[in-house]
């Protein structure tokens, strides 16, 4: 079969959109971190998305009923990952994310989130009523929160939470009665106030609190909300140019090669430029979901929608955050943010809907 | 192309079973888009509000974020002595301060702890500036050390304590040990009751202003004016970049009149001692040195003075902070007998056949007066009057004048009133008089207290200052130059006295004689080539009849010595007290110092300025035109 898929096939506007979106990354990450100490972030961030390329090639000639049928096999190395990690961890921040490896830092619970959109087409593709009923629903969620309460021991929630759109897409899918909807629904509201108490840490509370009134703390969490909010107004119309953010370029703005890039890139190209970006991240997204409506079958529509409602998150959270509108997570913007795990695990991402898309051209 | 998935289940019989139909969910897809549209939207509309609708409050928050006004402290001018050597100079420094817009309480704590501040006042002084301007930062320490500023700049990222900003300051360095300390008068920053006076209408809060002395007096000449950094910072608050720097002009520094080696004879003569010494040159009013015993530090004032010092300073029984050269008031005792002189010659009631006995006492008006020597000074005139100092005699002369004729004089000297010293907080002493004491006391003079004045008891009070200044215009024969610290552009005229320039010459005959002659009180004063005039003080601080009642017993008299020289043409007048130092004979060493050190540099001074001049006697090479034939004598004269 493999002789049919050649380079051709790949769905080239999406990658050609990924392109221009990675590149715009690397530009800006090279204006935000120029002069600084990840003055060579850009370079390895053209790097990263060099690699991510070929692992989205090789990925894309793989059968995703391959991966499908070992799904399980990951699911275990996944918990194996991440339980290393808490043990062998680095620790930076106060937190433990990273495994350390020749030449860079390996975040594992970014890979889970492939191995979720993978364990949750599985699933459901071999569920044998039309309907996920209670029990099937409480089995794929219990699947589902190991990784994440093994993630937010890490702590990290931004990345825990982003397990749980996977999880709701595939369900919703799949179809769900209403009662278990709302069954739902008055689970996770009883659960809110219970979380708050033994689950959130104070810095995680301190942020949802700054996120509903960023003016009671501005030195705190606050501080980097209103940076943000500052950068992108000063940003105007038109930008200050590049390099000429001084938001950014003076360091008010916090990290603006990683999480607030986007920021970052609103204070130095302005408003038209970010409803340029926003729609090719949008028409990316559309893409994705051209792929799982003409999907061959079930398990590669999951696949394909899963990675779509993993990447609105992504960017809700995200760019949300750098307007205000949504609490700071540390949540990266997807093909933009700095970060080599990142990078690779949203082109594997695309390399398995590719990988969907050229199945349909066998015949 | 959507049927081409139900024929594949078909090919893949060793797949798990997996189900194809995918047209089920397209309802929910097409659901998903319009989930991802409606996020869209809303993201933008985020942008729309910040970029499009208000994006100039945000670029001003930007600016504000980004560029930042400092002052730029201009250093106060410095203070030099006659001779140009440098009395106060400045130092750079830096100081902390809190910006109060980012200040967070629960950081006082740990900023208190970091630079070993006490909380409890740290709080109640940033407590103290709530009404004000949030925008107006507090200056919580001056003169970090290099511990300190290490802990500042350790710290003042915006993650631990933003609040934190240093600033470099200018500050005021003040000779150590008190040296002309009440002179000088001290800096400090401006308090809050001081804003709102009328002298201080242009002043801001935190300038350094001076508080004493010098520094306040002349205030405006010393204190120059900021400029202003406006520069480009990060979010660390370092400088990135400089916009544009108004340059702060510098404060001009200041000569005084004082003389640095007299100042310094002052000081070591009246270490350990309590009291004042002040010279003046009678010529024209020069304060050549001005000490007051004992002395403050000026450095602990220098920005803010800490508490512990203040109250060390302020329950001083000694009272440091006082300059006795201006504002202690005591009588002067004999100090007052030549002005006694001059009044008797100048109204006719001594003149040279005018003589008393002395018994070792008298009695007036129904009362016993003693004089300081019990066995009497036998038949005593004029100059014996002066020279031994007789009471008795002069409780005649004061009798005979009455107290308005003594007042008169003692006023003509510039007793009772401010001899308008450029120093702030004079005193005014007190020349009593019958309208003095109708108007102070609703009563009539006594004759009986008029007597208890002709030898500069009772109400007369008068500080060093006045002493030195009516003592050495006397001298110069009726002539007074104001006193003065900083000379003016154009010399001032000076006051005249309407006095026959021949009592003046029998006055000074007196006060030569106090020095110079056998049985003067002054002996210890004697220089040999310079001829040195005094007059000897003993004053009671209270009456002789409290001491008798037991009161006060404890307290020695006053010790007073006024002193010119040279007799016949003054240039320096010195007034020496020395509280408690019982008799004025031993204040005299004190006047003959100060009066030697002024005569031993002006003979130094004679002397280099011949080496100096020794120089150009050097025979010149000067060609010889050939039509003039030189004359050899002319040879070895001193070129011009």
């Amino acid at each position: 079969m493999a002789q049919y898929r050649s380079i051709r096939d790949l769905d080239w506007p999406l990658l050609v959109i990924t392109l221009i979106i990675c590149g715009t990354g690397v530009l800006q990450i090279y204006s935000a971190a120029h002069e600084t100490v990840w003055d060579d972030a850009w370079w390895k961030q053209s790097l990263w998305v060099l690699a991510g390329l070929v692992i989205m090639w090789i990925v894309a000639r793989i059968d995703y009923h391959t991966l499908l049928s070992r799904a399980f096999v990951f699911y275990g190395l996944s918990l194996f990952g991440l339980a290393l990690v808490l043990v062998i961890g680095r620790t930076v921040f106060g937190s433990r994310r990273w495994i350390p490896l020749p030449g860079f830092h390996l975040q594992i619970s970014e890979f889970v989130k492939t191995v979720i959109i993978l364990l949750v087409a599985r699933f459901l593709t071999e569920l044998k009523s039309d309907r996920v009923e209670g029990r099937d629903l409480l089995k794929l969620a219990g699947l589902v929160a190991v990784p994440m309460l093994l993630v937010m021991k890490q702590p990290d929630l931004g990345t825990a939470l982003c397990y749980l759109p996977i999880l709701a897409i595939g369900v919703l899918l799949a179809g769900l009665r209403w009662q278990y909807l709302a069954a739902v629904l008055v689970v996770l509201i009883l659960v809110l106030p219970v979380g708050w108490h033994f689950v959130l840490k104070d810095y995680q509370k301190a942020r949802l609190v700054t996120f509903l009134d960023p003016g009671q703390d501005p030195r705190g969490s606050g501080y980097q909300v209103i940076q943000s909010k500052i950068a992108v107004g000063a940003g105007g119309m038109w930008g200050k140019g590049v390099t000429k953010g001084s938001q950014t370029q003076l360091r008010f703005l916090p990290v603006p090669h990683t999480d607030f890039i986007f920021s970052a890139f609103a204070e130095e190209h302005g408003f038209v430029a970010v409803v340029v970006m926003l729609g090719l991240y949008f028409i990316l997204l559309m893409q994705i979901v051209q792929n799982a409506q003409m999907a061959p079958d079930r398990a590669g529509m999951y696949i394909c929608m899963g990675v779509c409602a993993l990447l609105l998150f992504h960017i809700l959270v995200n760019i949300g955050m750098v307007v205000g509108r949504m609490p700071v997570t540390g949540i990266p913007l997807p093909l933009m943010s700095y970060g080599g795990s990142n990078i690779l695990s949203f082109f594997l991402m695309l390399g398995l809907v590719n990988s969907v898309r050229l199945w349909r051209f066998v015949s | 192309m959507h049927t081409e998935p139900e024929n594949q289940e078909t090919k893949l019989p060793p797949k798990a079973p997996l189900r194809d139909d995918t047209k089920f969910a397209t309802g929910k897809i097409a659901f998903f888009q319009y989930l991802g549209v409606a996020v869209f939207l809303f993201l933008i509309s985020g942008f729309w509000d910040l970029q499009v609708r208000n994006p100039e409050m945000y670029n001003e928050q930007a600016e504000r974020n980004r560029i930042k006004s400092l002052p730029v402290l201009a250093p106060r001018g410095k203070i030099l002595d006659r001779d140009g050597r440098v009395i106060v100079d400045n130092h750079s420094s830096y100081s902390l301060i809190l910006s109060r817009e980012n200040l967070r309480y629960e950081h006082i704590r740990p900023i208190a702890a970091g630079l070993g501040l006490d909380y409890d006042r740290l709080e109640s002084r940033i407590s103290r500036f709530r009404g004000r301007p949030r925008y107006e930062p507090i200056i919580i320490k001056n003169e970090l050390s290099p511990g300190e500023l290490a802990f500042v700049e350790a710290h003042r990222d915006p993650e631990t304590f933003p609040e934190m900003e240093l600033i470099r300051a200018q500050r005021r360095l003040y000779p150590r040990d008190g040296l002309a300390a009440h002179v000088i008068g001290y800096v400090g920053e401006i308090s809050e009751s001081e804003l709102d006076l009328p002298e201080f209408i242009t002043y801001d809060q935190g300038d350094v202003i001076g508080k004493a002395g010098i520094e306040r007096q002349y205030n405006d000449i010393l204190m120059g004016v900021d400029g202003q950094r406006q520069v480009v910072v990060d979010n660390r608050g370092r400088e990135r970049d400089v916009l544009g720097v108004k340059e702060a002009v510098p404060g001009k520094s200041l000569r005084l009149t004082i003389d640095l080696d007299l100042q310094v004879v002052g000081e070591l003569a009246m270490e350990g001692r309590k009291g004042a010494v002040v010279a003046l040159d009678p010529r024209n009013g020069e304060v050549l040195a001005m000490v007051s015993a004992p002395a403050f530090d000026p450095n602990k004032f220098a920005s803010r003075i800490r508490s512990e010092d203040w109250k060390e300073i302020a329950n001083n029984p000694d009272n440091p902070m006082l300059n006795r050269a201006i504002q202690a008031q005591f009588a002067p005792g004999s100090t007052f007998k030549p002005l006694m002189a001059l009044a008797g010659l100048e109204k006719g009631v001594v003149d040279d056949d005018f003589h008393i006995r002395c018994p070792g006492g008298a009695s007036f008006y129904g009362r016993y007066f003693k004089c300081w020597v019990k066995t009497g000074h036998g038949t005593v005139d004029l100059h014996k009057g002066i020279v031994h100092s007789c009471d008795v005699f002069f409780y005649n002369v004061g009798n005979r004048l009455g107290i308005d004729n003594i007042a008169e004089y003692a006023d003509m000297a510039g007793l009772g009133k401010k001899t308008a010293i450029d120093l702030p907080g004079e005193a005014t002493g007190v020349v009593p008089s019958s309208a003095w004491k109708m108007r102070n006391f609703r009563q009539k003079w006594y004759a009986g207290e008029t007597i208890s004045v002709s030898i500069g008891q009772g109400a007369l009070t008068v500080t060093p200052m006045q002493l030195a200044y009516a003592i050495g215009g006397l001298a110069m024969g009726g002539v007074w130059y104001r006193p003065h610290l900083v000379a003016a552009d154009k010399p001032e005229p000076p006051r005249l006295g309407k006095i026959d320039p021949a009592n003046a010459q029998k006055v000074v005959a007196g006060m030569y004689g106090v020095v110079n002659e056998a049985g003067g009180t002054g002996g210890r004063a004697r220089l040999s080539g310079v001829s040195v005039c005094g007059k000897t003080g003993s004053a009671q601080r209270i009456s002789n009849d409290a001491v008798k009642g037991g009161l006060g017993h404890n307290l020695k008299d006053n010790a007073w010595f006024v002193a010119f020289a040279p007799c016949e043409a003054p240039e320096i007048s010195v007034a020496v007290l020395w509280e408690g130092g019982e008799h004025g004979m031993l204040a005299a060493p004190i006047a003959r110092d100060i009066i030697k050190a002024y005569f031993d540099k002006k003979a130094r001074a004679a002397k280099s300025q011949a080496i100096a001049q020794m120089q150009p006697a050097m025979p010149p090479v000067i060609p010889q035109p050939p039509s003039t034939p030189a004359e050899p004598a002319e040879d070895e004269g001193p070129p011009e």
